[in-house]
């Protein structure tokens, strides 16, 4: 009986070896998508130049922050301003990827957890006392609202602004800016290295499982669409968290709301990219989210809709005030839409997305049927 | 015909299928209770959450806070105690309580193997599956040579049940037609050594494991039934269980199936692997002599109480309808999975859904969203987002939370999206539905938007 058990399971594995044949399966082939190389794309175009682009752009934050302690003219108070401007858009192609070292480092909560608070600031300044690396309870005393307090809400305009550090009161202000600056510097630099050391087994963590480097790239992703883009820039500032009580000083860079907008523009320019595999700062693309979704389902009509969602958020909310504190305070229900907009997204994303690709979400380990 | 009746209730056979099957039930279960605990579930699944979702009318089954590890503990033990048959009765009497406890605490975990389990143990209860090889032999000194052969085919036809229907539900056009969703997931399976990137990419076999799927249900249990077919059909078990192992996280559920197909085989088969075991027994150097029955009174036939039959013809008769009950329901069963559970059907919906729930003031018209986060773990959100019944318990759960929150004229909404099959996601509970307005109940649940497609079959 059993013998001949043996010699079933024997027979079976033969068949099973003879299905696999590399001769006969070689003609079957139809073109396989290489999830490979899509990592490689998104690793190699999209996340490392991202962050060379926006270490580049933060060292040049730290010296303009340096040239204008020693300066302390209005001209290089304006350059800092303008070269925070400038870190804070190309940030906005960094937030996402919130994986890899810079989860375990809580690299995403240091540089842009908004709004700050200034009376955590203020003390932090007035003790001397204060460990940025910690991660308790500073995540909301650095990083770019931090800056943006220091350097647009300090007071009322450039001129002032100016009078305040040129006071020697203020030293230790002037000391906690340079600190939370090169704090971004440091940390920049610290996930930015590790991207580069990790580059290849990243890339070749292809597999599905829940910690693949494509299953948690993917959730990550989802979940900055999610809460990074439609929550925090639209959802909480216009109220809907909150029982339609607005919270215009929740927006993004409140203190020069000026470029809330702007802000947001390239966030959705981010995830738009991200999604079609296209090349950081760059018109080329490569192998993305969207071509394994059309592998997948064979035709574009899920791609086509999720295009359409990000083409529609971006004309919501170029139709919006520059200034997203005037826009909450002038129509509100504007603001809504394109939360609600973007709650589409998260519906097409979430929803079908995963459930094409087989995507497991995040952390879930049990048994299925 | 009561003559008859009579005849087959009376009717003998050897014990050994039983004890065998006794045994290996009990091992596994305690192997699966030990597999649970270690990868960290109770705590996750159990202690975690802070809200638990309920069956209908067993919403007093909660876990028990840290006392859950007892209940847990409690269940291990009574399956060893089973596998061991000691006190038979009572340890499967407790394994079958603690087991379906378990099963019942929470709604978010719910597996067909699970419920599985519960059936057979409940079956277990009212068959003498200690009467050889067990301590209850040598605490008793009684060992029965023979049981009624209802004992051993009521399991069987458990067993054919499970396939046979598993097999029927998956006659419908998703899974025939479209070899839906087994192409998403086989073609997600990339990463499997050789197969991975040839044939798990390839439409005929997706559709072949389709179509290969449901005559493998729908048949194992005839070729099991005939001796001539029965090794081939073993194999075949083996086989297709092992491959579902490999290709999809279904934990213990295929080493059940397939210990629980060795029933079939006839009881010679079955004195072997006692032998077997007793072989291995006896190099432990554990005195064997009165579990080989040579001191022990042998006692020929085993005989079963008349309530025994009833309730196991009963319960039987009610396995083989209960999974009909879907017909009773309008509308699309895998959109509105009612009477979906407790119905064998297994692995046939890739359903993915988003809920986004608005707490309305109904007077003062404003309102805010939920973030799910604050209330349910990421397993919790993702079973609610599609399965309306849970979705409505939350919904409740979420507008008296927030009425205890001192909030006023408190109304419930949810926007919610689902994607079945590969389908582009649509609109699923009507988003103008009060959720607090509405009760859970066995009749159909009118609030549930439509799925725009048809899926023909059972």
């Amino acid at each position: 009986m059993f013998k001949k058990s043996i010699f079933y399971i024997n027979l079976l594995f033969l068949l099973s070896i003879s299905c696999t044949d590399p001769s006969e399966s070689n003609e079957n082939i139809v073109d396989n998508f290489d999830r490979q190389s899509m990592l490689e794309n998104i690793t190699d175009n999209i996340i490392l130049p991202a962050f060379d682009d926006f270490s580049e752009k933060i060292e040049v934050l730290e010296l303009s922050v340096i040239t204008f302690s020693n300066d302390l003219d209005l001209a290089s108070l304006e350059q800092v301003q303008s070269h925070l401007f400038e870190a804070y858009k190309t940030w906005q192609y960094i937030e996402m990827f919130s994986l890899e070292k810079a989860e375990e480092i809580y690299y995403v909560q240091k540089m842009n957890t908004y709004p700050a608070t200034v009376s955590k600031i203020e003390n932090n300044i007035s003790t001397g006392i204060y460990d940025l690396d910690s991660n308790n309870n500073n995540w909301v005393a650095q990083g770019f609202p931090t800056l943006d307090y220091l350097l647009f809400g300090i007071a009322d305009n450039a001129s002032n602004t100016l009078l305040f550090y040129q006071n020697n009161d203020n030293i230790a202000h002037l000391k906690y800016l340079k600190d939370v600056v090169s704090q971004m510097v440091s940390i920049t630099e610290v996930v930015r290295q590790d991207w580069i050391s990790i580059r290849d087994i990243f890339v070749s963590s292809s597999d599905n499982s829940a910690t693949s480097s494509l299953n948690t790239l993917t959730n990550d992703f989802i979940y900055y669409f999610e809460k990074g883009l439609r929550t925090n820039k639209f959802g909480i500032p216009s109220g809907v968290f909150s029982g339609n009580n607005t919270r215009s000083s929740k927006v993004e860079a409140y203190y020069n709301s000026n470029v809330s907008k702007l802000l947001s523009l390239e966030a959705l320019n981010a995830v738009r990219n991200f999604f079609n595999g296209q090349t950081y700062n760059s018109a080329s693309s490569g192998k993305s989210l969207k071509d394994y979704i059309a592998y997948m389902t064979e035709d574009t009509i899920l791609n086509d809709a999720i295009l359409t969602k990000f083409d529609e958020a971006n004309q919501l909310i170029n139709g919006l005030n520059d200034n997203f504190v005037n826009q909450i305070n002038a129509d509100n229900d504007l603001m809504i839409a394109v939360f609600n907009k973007l709650q589409e997204g998260v519906v097409l994303l979430k929803t079908d997305m995963l459930s094409i690709l087989s995507i497991s979400v995040d952390y879930i380990d049990a048994d299925g049927d | 015909m009561i003559k008859t009746i009579n005849t087959y209730f009376n009717r003998q056979t050897s014990t050994a299928p039983l004890a065998v099957f006794r045994i290996l039930f009990g091992l596994l279960m305690c192997i699966s209770i030990i597999r649970f605990w270690s990868k960290g579930w109770i705590n996750s699944l159990y202690i975690e959450p802070d809200f638990h979702f309920s069956y209908y009318g067993f919403e007093w089954v909660k876990p028990l806070g840290s006392y859950t590890y007892i209940l847990f503990l409690i269940c291990g033990i009574s399956s060893l105690l089973v596998a061991l048959g000691y006190k038979y009765r009572l340890a499967i009497l407790v394994f079958f309580l603690s087991f379906t406890y378990i099963e019942l605490m929470d709604k978010t975990t719910y597996l067909n193997h699970y419920y599985f389990v519960s059936v057979i143990s409940f079956i277990m209860l009212f068959l003498p599956c200690n009467a050889q090889f067990s301590l209850d032999v040598v605490t008793k000194n009684k060992s029965y040579e023979k049981v009624p052969s209802w004992t051993i085919d009521s399991l069987k036809l458990m067993l054919g049940i499970v396939y046979f229907y598993a097999g029927l539900t998956k006659i419908n056009s998703d899974w025939l037609c479209s070899a839906m969703p087994l192409k998403l997931w086989l073609k997600s399976k990339y990463d499997l050594p050789y197969i991975g990137q040839t044939i798990m990419q390839q439409d005929w076999f997706h559709f072949l494991m389709s179509w290969g799927g449901m005559f493998y249900d729908l048949s194992i249990p005839f070729l099991l039934l005939y001796k001539k077919t029965r090794s081939f059909a073993f194999i075949l078990v083996i086989g297709f269980h092992i491959a579902t192992r490999i290709l999809f996280p279904i934990g213990m559920f295929p080493y059940i199936m397939i210990f629980s197909t060795l029933l079939f085989f006839d009881s010679n088969f079955h004195i072997r692997i006692l032998e077997f075991f007793k072989n291995g027994i006896k190099i432990l150097k554990i005195r064997t002599t009165s579990l080989t029955n040579n001191t022990s009174k042998q006692i020929k036939n085993y005989t079963t109480h008349k309530v025994s039959h009833l309730v196991i013809t009963c319960f039987l008769f009610f396995q083989l309808i209960i999974p009909w009950r879907s017909l009773l329901y309008p509308g699309e069963l895998f959109w509105n999975e009612q009477g979906y559970r407790f119905s064998w059907r297994v692995m046939l919906m890739e359903k993915a859904g988003s809920a986004n729930f608005k707490i309305l003031d109904s007077v003062t018209q404003n309102y805010f969203y939920v973030d799910n986060n604050d209330f349910l773990t990421p397993v919790q959100q993702k079973q609610m987002s599609f399965q309306p019944d849970m979705i409505l318990e939350y919904g409740h759960y979420l507008g008296n939370h927030f009425k205890s929150q001192g909030h006023k004229n408190v109304a419930v909404f949810v926007e919610s999206y689902v994607s079945l099959n590969g389908r582009l996601s649509q609109q699923f509970i009507d988003p103008l539905a009060n959720l607090m307005e509405l009760k859970e109940t066995f009749k159909h649940k009118h609030w549930i938007t439509p799925l725009n497609d048809e899926i023909k079959g059972f």
